[in-house]
């Protein structure tokens, strides 16, 4: 009988060296002659177990990890094709409980099938969700998807369904649909890990979409920092094309639907809803002014629906399992799972994908298990480059969009950088006036003069050069920044400037040896 | 020798990979990947190339090219190095990497090598913020970044 061996093909596994495990893997396949399969699955998300490799046994899954190339001889040896004890020995991987306490919704699939087998994707549940809003009106799908609760994963929070029931609403000639794969928050890794390991859904996502608002056309604008995302996504594309799920009808539907990757050009600010759309024409990224919403003025001026990848690739289970089983997990008015992304210095990073509501201790504390280092949490940054840095007196605050902005926070894309307790808060402040500073499309002045400004001023701090004064000018730039600047970038900047002085005063007295110490 | 043949072989070149993308919507920033990956950097010449082919201004072609990052005006080195120097990174001592790499390979953010082996270019988040610090060379993701790591990445650039 032939074993199915799975090794990771995710970018992140990648780095870690999975094509050396998988090189190796193979070789011991062909010198001890055995009748193998060898699938490169994406990520289950434990990062700390990477590379994690699984092989199928009669009684189920058994996973092994970290492995390295070095490992592998001594893998076969203690028969790892029917699920052998050795000391890297995981186990069923659901039964890890990292992944045992999680709910995979969105991320149902992700790292159990092989991401390019469209039959793989259909044995595990693939879709059905495509299928079903086939046969229902283009209304009908919207109110689903509005009555499950789904709101944009990017960060905004804006209701899925309302969107797309202005795109429906809006008569047009040609309408889009347009994915914004430009994951460039530092803590997030969401869209990477499910381009890669279950890109299917998000192409259903995307048609589903389609079907709904009266779209034909898809775009999928995935940065250049992704170039395993993107071949893997061109690839899928490709098999959905040749099964009938894109072309001119989808699943013989009378409606067509097609779908076309773009590759960013490492601009942060693309991630902005408007200055992508720019980009996507072919102009320089720079920021719209709203209105026109791009639900009715978008894409080549035509009526646009863009979403993030995350919220897109939640539409099959909602046109799967019905609006009410995703509304039912989550707290407040935020509905459904999120995945959360661990990261930075953290013990045990990864995917976490959960119902809202959980608290941030319990996040960095039981399932992060604290610091890679061992030493304490000083701050943790919630939310990407914008988000703000909380401290651990913040920790009881729910993961949940409103009680997060309660605390003069966000939970953007989801994604959390654990700092242990060597990080300097003045240090990150000014990083972050820094990078608005080098990614500011340069539209408003707030953004494109206040972020160097910012930088400066804070270099005044760290010199000691009137620090009472200086600080007050920071806050005050803050302020011009939050409330002047058009879009998120110089707008939210203040939230990590703002939060590391309010939680980390201590950090930001000046310190009059250190320039004498140079 | 004249430059003129260069030049004609150097615009069927350029005009080749604009041929192949100006059918496309919005098709400005394909072409211009397709001259990087042609080329290793988008060449000043092919500028009014586009901008003939597009129906549009050299001022606008070039205003588009020096925004993206990712457009190179000098060719890279015969290896591009790009290290991660966003926050989860830092968090795990990414900008002690960053300062050992620089000092083995002897250059800055933005340089090549003088023997042309490598170009290091800076990049905000690689989307491997759980395996921290990290890098690409060539495209290939590296990560978890530590003394040994930085030792096979000089290597392997110096090769």
């Amino acid at each position: 009988m032939t074993v199915t061996i799975y090794i990771p093909g995710d970018s992140g596994a990648l780095a870690l060296g999975a094509d050396k495990v998988a090189k190796a893997i193979e070789l011991e396949v062909v010198a001890r002659g055995i009748d193998a399969r060898i699938v490169r699955n994406g990520s289950r998300g434990l990062y700390w177990l990477e590379p994690m490799v699984e092989v199928a046994t009669d009684t189920g899954r058994v996973a092994y990890g970290p492995v390295s190339a070095k490992d592998v001889p001594s893998l076969f040896d203690a028969g790892l094709v029917d699920g052998g004890q050795h000391k890297l020995s995981l186990g069923n991987p659901e039964e890890i409980p990292f992944l045992a306490k999680q709910t995979r919704l969105t991320f149902a699939r992700c790292g159990i099938i092989d991401p390019v087998s469209l039959d793989d994707y259909e044995a595990h549940g693939g879709l059905t969700g495509l299928r079903n809003a086939v046969k229902m009106a283009p209304a009908d799908i919207v109110k689903q998807v509005t009555d499950s609760g789904l709101r944009g994963r990017g960060g905004a929070g804006f209701p899925t369904g309302i969107k797309w029931k202005t795109v429906l609403d809006t008569a047009a000639e040609q309408k889009y649909i347009v994915c914004n794969a430009d994951e460039g928050d530092s803590a997030t890794f969401s869209d990477r890990m499910i381009m890669e390991g279950d890109p299917f859904v998000l192409i259903e996502g995307m048609a589903i979409a389609g079907l709904a608002t009266g779209a034909t056309k898809g775009y999928v604008y995935l940065r250049s920092e992704y170039p395993h995302a993107i071949a893997v996504m061109n690839k899928a594309v490709r098999v959905a094309r040749s099964a009938g799920v894109l072309g001119k009808s989808v699943l013989g539907a009378s409606q067509g639907f097609d779908i076309e990757i773009r590759s960013g050009a490492g601009a942060y600010v693309c991630g902005e809803e408007t200055s992508l759309l720019n980009s996507l024409e072919g102009k320089r990224g720079v920021v719209r002014a709203k209105p026109p919403l791009p639900a009715i003025q978008g894409l080549f001026g035509k009526p646009t629906v863009i979403n993030n990848v995350i919220s897109l690739a939640s539409v099959p289970i909602v046109m799967d399992k019905g609006a009410d089983y995703y509304r039912d997990f989550g707290m407040g008015r935020s509905r459904g799972t999120i995945p959360i992304q661990i990261a930075g210095n953290v013990r045990h990073g990864g995917l976490f994908e959960v119902a809202f509501g959980l608290s941030l201790g319990e996040i960095i504390d039981e399932i992060g298990g604290g610091t890679a280092t061992g030493r304490p949490v000083k701050a943790v940054q919630v939310g990407g480059p914008l988000g703000a840095y909380f401290p651990r007196a913040l920790f009881d605050t729910p993961f949940d969009y409103e009680e997060f902005a309660k605390r003069d926070g966000l939970i953007g894309h989801a994604g959390i950088t654990v700092f242990d307790d060597s990080a300097d808060m003045l240090k990150m402040a000014r990083f972050a006036m820094e990078f608005c500073a080098i990614e500011s499309c340069g539209k408003c002045t707030p953004c494109r003069i206040g972020s160097t400004r910012g930088v400066e001023t804070l270099d005044k701090v760290a010199q000691g050069i009137e620090p009472e004064k200086n600080l007050a000018l920071v806050s005050d730039l803050c302020n011009t920044m939050k409330f002047g600047s058009l879009c998120a970038l110089g707008g939210f900047t203040p939230y990590p400037v703002v939060s590391a002085l309010t939680h980390f005063p201590e950090d930001f007295r000046p310190v009059p040896v250190a320039q004498a110490a140079e | 020798m004249s430059l003129q043949p260069a030049s004609t072989e150097f615009a069927a070149r350029a005009k080749s990979v604009i041929d192949e993308y100006k059918g496309l919507e919005g098709p400005l920033l394909p072409i211009l990947h397709g001259l990087q990956e042609e080329f290793g950097y988008v060449p000043g010449e092919s500028v009014p190339i586009i901008a003939e082919t597009l129906n549009l201004s050299r001022a606008e072609v070039h205003g588009v090219i020096t925004f993206y990052h990712d457009y190179r005006s000098h060719p890279a080195g015969r290896h591009a190095l790009k290290v991660c120097r966003a926050e989860a990174c830092q968090s795990m001592g990414g900008d002690a990497i960053a300062a050992q790499l620089i000092q083995a390979l002897g250059i800055g953010f933005h340089e090549t090598a003088a023997d042309n082996s490598v170009t290091l270019e800076p990049v905000f988040c690689l989307g491997m913020c759980a395996c921290a610090p990290a890098a690409m060379l060539d495209g290939e993701p590296i990560g978890r970044i530590d003394a040994e790591k930085i030792e096979e990445i000089v290597a392997e650039v110096r090769s």
